[in-house]
């Protein structure tokens, strides 16, 4: 047999029909539903009177719009967003799917709650209305996020009309630095390639500083493949993605255990498999960064300073000055002296509890210097984790707001919003203009960098708030 | 969804990259349940000022853009979320085809599922439909999806490439689902064997 990749191997084990231009019925094993980009998919299965084809394979929670603070009890005040929460509410209970309502601690971002249930595993194809399905990749599973037409049709369907992308491999050798996480690495990798560079592809992220993530670090990096472009981020799984899943309430048990064990062991890119673009990074010449544009291929290392966006090319000199622009900062500006109004710590990127963890260890008997600073759990199991480990108390000592989960300020649906001018270090993935409310600047960064923001008050280099010695891998 | 026929019209340039899903359709307008209505709040952020006026200088505020069919963008157009409230927006303003060098790849699949055709050139020839964009109402394109053509209003011919079951969708209206509903006993072999394969899944 032909050598194989990671990537080729899922696809080829889910092709249900397959067309002679190669336009493929794939099949789908999990479909992650949430309620912004869903309403009008179950309403096309009912004006056509079809169901839905696998309403065990179906999972809903509401996320993006819900208020996290703790009056939510009470019922969701923004009218809108109430009727679009209800709208998923009767969805699930009419079409039969699984569903965490708000009011259950399960509840949480769907791409948190997708691998803490156990929904999400390794060899599996995954699909949802939402691009950042990419994190389920660091499990080994193809997953992607969808427009509301094909969330529609894999309700009904099971399948995605799909064709093949190209296959890449992004190496990260070696070992990372003190104070540089799985964002840095992530957000380093779209520096390079740019926003586009994986456009057509499927990234398959591997080599020694990969490898010695955890099982968060790797969501982190997969969860940013789409701002790289890629259709998908993957990770070959391994011993820590098995001792990972084991136990979660929707993993395999006993014979079926073993059975999926044998299968996933051979879910690994052959040695001599084929690479239509390969990029190496050192994984020591990674640094902690951050972003100071408005898209995310706009990084530098925290100890640069703004670019002069006559210093780039084409399209981008243009698009650098628009973003200094809106930014409100000057070319030559260290970045390290750019002060900072709020803190946002959550999303689906850095909203686990390791992340929780490592913000909560610089913050530590610090008290912030920024007028607000807010941590949102990606879900209400990783905030009753972070209370029992105490991380909360140490959240709130230092004067952040304890929220419930939710996306929250990371697209600012919900009353979480930036008002224009003011300047949020975000552990999100998203520096849009716009994105956390309008005219609100965001600079994108680690939960390490973003808690040494808060302390501050202006971006910092967490690594100068470290003991000198290395913390262990 | 309606055939895709030959059309002629107006086109407006946007020359700017990295256009994303934020900008076309902000998330406050995400929050509706239908499809519709989402035309006058295209480019919203772009659109209009704080009290909610129209900001004159912005391309589809001009007159000569007001009725524009055709959108002439930069690269990577619609990166950002998968919300295809972007491409409902879009279509409900009245623009039916964008050009641009690249597009961001849930974007573009999206688009195909609501009657709009995202057209790809290399760079050097959006430049010369973006110079002609600029002219006005007066510089109208004809877009020929059958014959993968879009001719400037000086009569040059730009050929464009395209998968072709997106294309013979687009141009004869297809229903996917439907399409799909048709290879019914495929899905049903194809679940037959995985759940022996993979029983735990
Ligand atoms: S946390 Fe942000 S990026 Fe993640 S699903 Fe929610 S809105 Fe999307």
């Amino acid at each position: 047999m032909s050598p194989k990749t990671l990537y080729d191997k899922i696809w080829d084990a889910h092709v249900a029909h397959e067309a002679e231009d190669g336009t493929s019925l794939l099949y789908i094993d999990r479909h992650l539903v949430h309620e912004v980009t869903s309403p009008q998919a179950f309403e096309g299965l009912r004006l056509a009177n079809r169901k839905v084809r696998a309403p065990e394979k179906t999972i809903a929670v509401p996320d993006h719009n819900v208020p996290t603070t703790d009056d939510r009890v009470n019922g969701i005040t923004n009218e809108e967003s109430r009727i679009q929460v209800e709208a998923l509410d009767r969805n699930a209970k009419d079409f039969g799917i699984h569903y965490y309502p708000v009011s259950d601690i399960r509840q949480g971002i769907v791409h948190i709650i997708g691998p803490e249930q156990g929904w999400t595993l390794p060899g599996m194809t995954i699909v949802c209305g939402d691009s950042h399905t990419a994190t389920h990749g660091a499990f080994g599973a193809l997953a992607h996020g969808i427009g509301t037409s094909e969330v529609e049709h894999v309700l009904a369907t099971q399948t995605l009309i799909q064709k093949k992308s190209k296959n890449m491999k992004v190496e990260i050798t070696g070992k990372l630095g003190p104070g540089v996480t799985a964002k840095d690495i992530t957000l380093s990798v779209i520096g390079k390639t740019g926003t586009a560079g994986g456009t057509g592809y499927v990234i398959e992220y591997c080599g020694e500083a990969i490898r010695s993530l955890s099982m968060e670090g790797r969501m982190t990096v997969c969860n940013m493949a789409i701002e790289g472009g890629a259709r998908a981020g993957l990770i070959a799984p391994d011993e820590k993605t098995f001792e990972y899943i084991k136990g979660r309430p929707h993993a395999p048990k006993g014979a079926q255990w073993e059975a999926a064990m044998a299968w996933w062991q051979t879910l690994y890119s052959d040695d001599d498999a084929h690479w239509d673009k390969v990029v190496t990074i050192r994984g020591e010449d990674i640094a902690p960064v951050v972003t100071w544009g408005t898209s995310p291929e706009d990084v530098l290392p925290i100890t640069a300073e703004v670019p002069d966006p006559e210093s780039f090319q084409g399209g981008k000199v243009q698009g650098a000055r628009r973003a200094l622009d809106y930014m409100g900062l000057k070319p030559g500006t260290k970045l390290s002296d750019i002060e900072i109004d709020t803190v946002f710590i959550g999303s689906c990127t850095n909203g686990r509890i390791e992340d929780l963890r490592a913000a909560a260890a610089v913050l530590k008997g610090k008290k912030i210097a920024v007028k607000r600073a807010m941590v949102v759990p990606g879900s209400g199991l990783v905030r009753a984790q972070a209370e029992e480990e105490g991380l909360a108390d140490i959240f709130r000592e230092a004067g952040f707001e304890w929220r419930l989960a939710g996306c929250s300020m990371c697209l600012a649906m919900n009353p979480d919003q930036l008002s224009p001018g003011e300047r949020c270090a975000a552990t999100s993935n998203r520096n849009f203009e716009g994105r956390q409310g309008r005219g609100g600047r965001t600079h994108l960064m680690s939960p390490q960098m973003a808690a040494a923001a808060a302390i501050t008050g202006r971006l910092t280099d967490v690594r100068e708030m470290m003991a000198p010695a290395p913390e262990p891998a | 969804m309606d055939k895709y026929e030959t059309f002629t019209g107006i086109a407006a340039p946007l020359p700017q990259i990295n256009v994303d899903t934020d900008m076309i359709i902000p998330k406050q307008f995400l929050k509706t349940i239908k499809r519709t209505g989402l035309g006058v709040n295209l480019f919203d952020e772009m659109r209009y000022d704080d009290n909610g006026a129209e900001i004159p200088s912005f391309v589809l505020n001009q007159p000569a853009y007001r009725e524009a069919e055709i959108l002439i963008a930069g690269e990577n157009f619609g990166c950002g979320s998968s919300r295809e409230h972007a491409p409902w927006a879009i279509r409900d303003f009245g623009i039916r085809c964008i050009v641009a060098p690249s597009y961001a790849d849930i974007f573009y699949n999206n688009c195909f599922k609501n009657g709009i055709l995202p057209i790809v050139l290399p760079q050097e020839q959006v430049d010369i439909l973006m110079a002609d964009a600029e002219k006005g109402a007066n510089a109208r394109m004809t877009v020929d999806l059958e014959a993968q053509e879009i001719t400037a209003s000086d009569g040059q011919v730009f050929r464009f490439e395209l998968d072709s079951f997106k294309k013979h969708c687009l141009l004869n209206g297809l229903d996917d689902i439907a399409l799909t509903l048709e290879k019914g006993p495929s899905i049903d072999a194809f679940e037959a064997r995985a759940g022996l394969e993979r029983p735990w899944v």
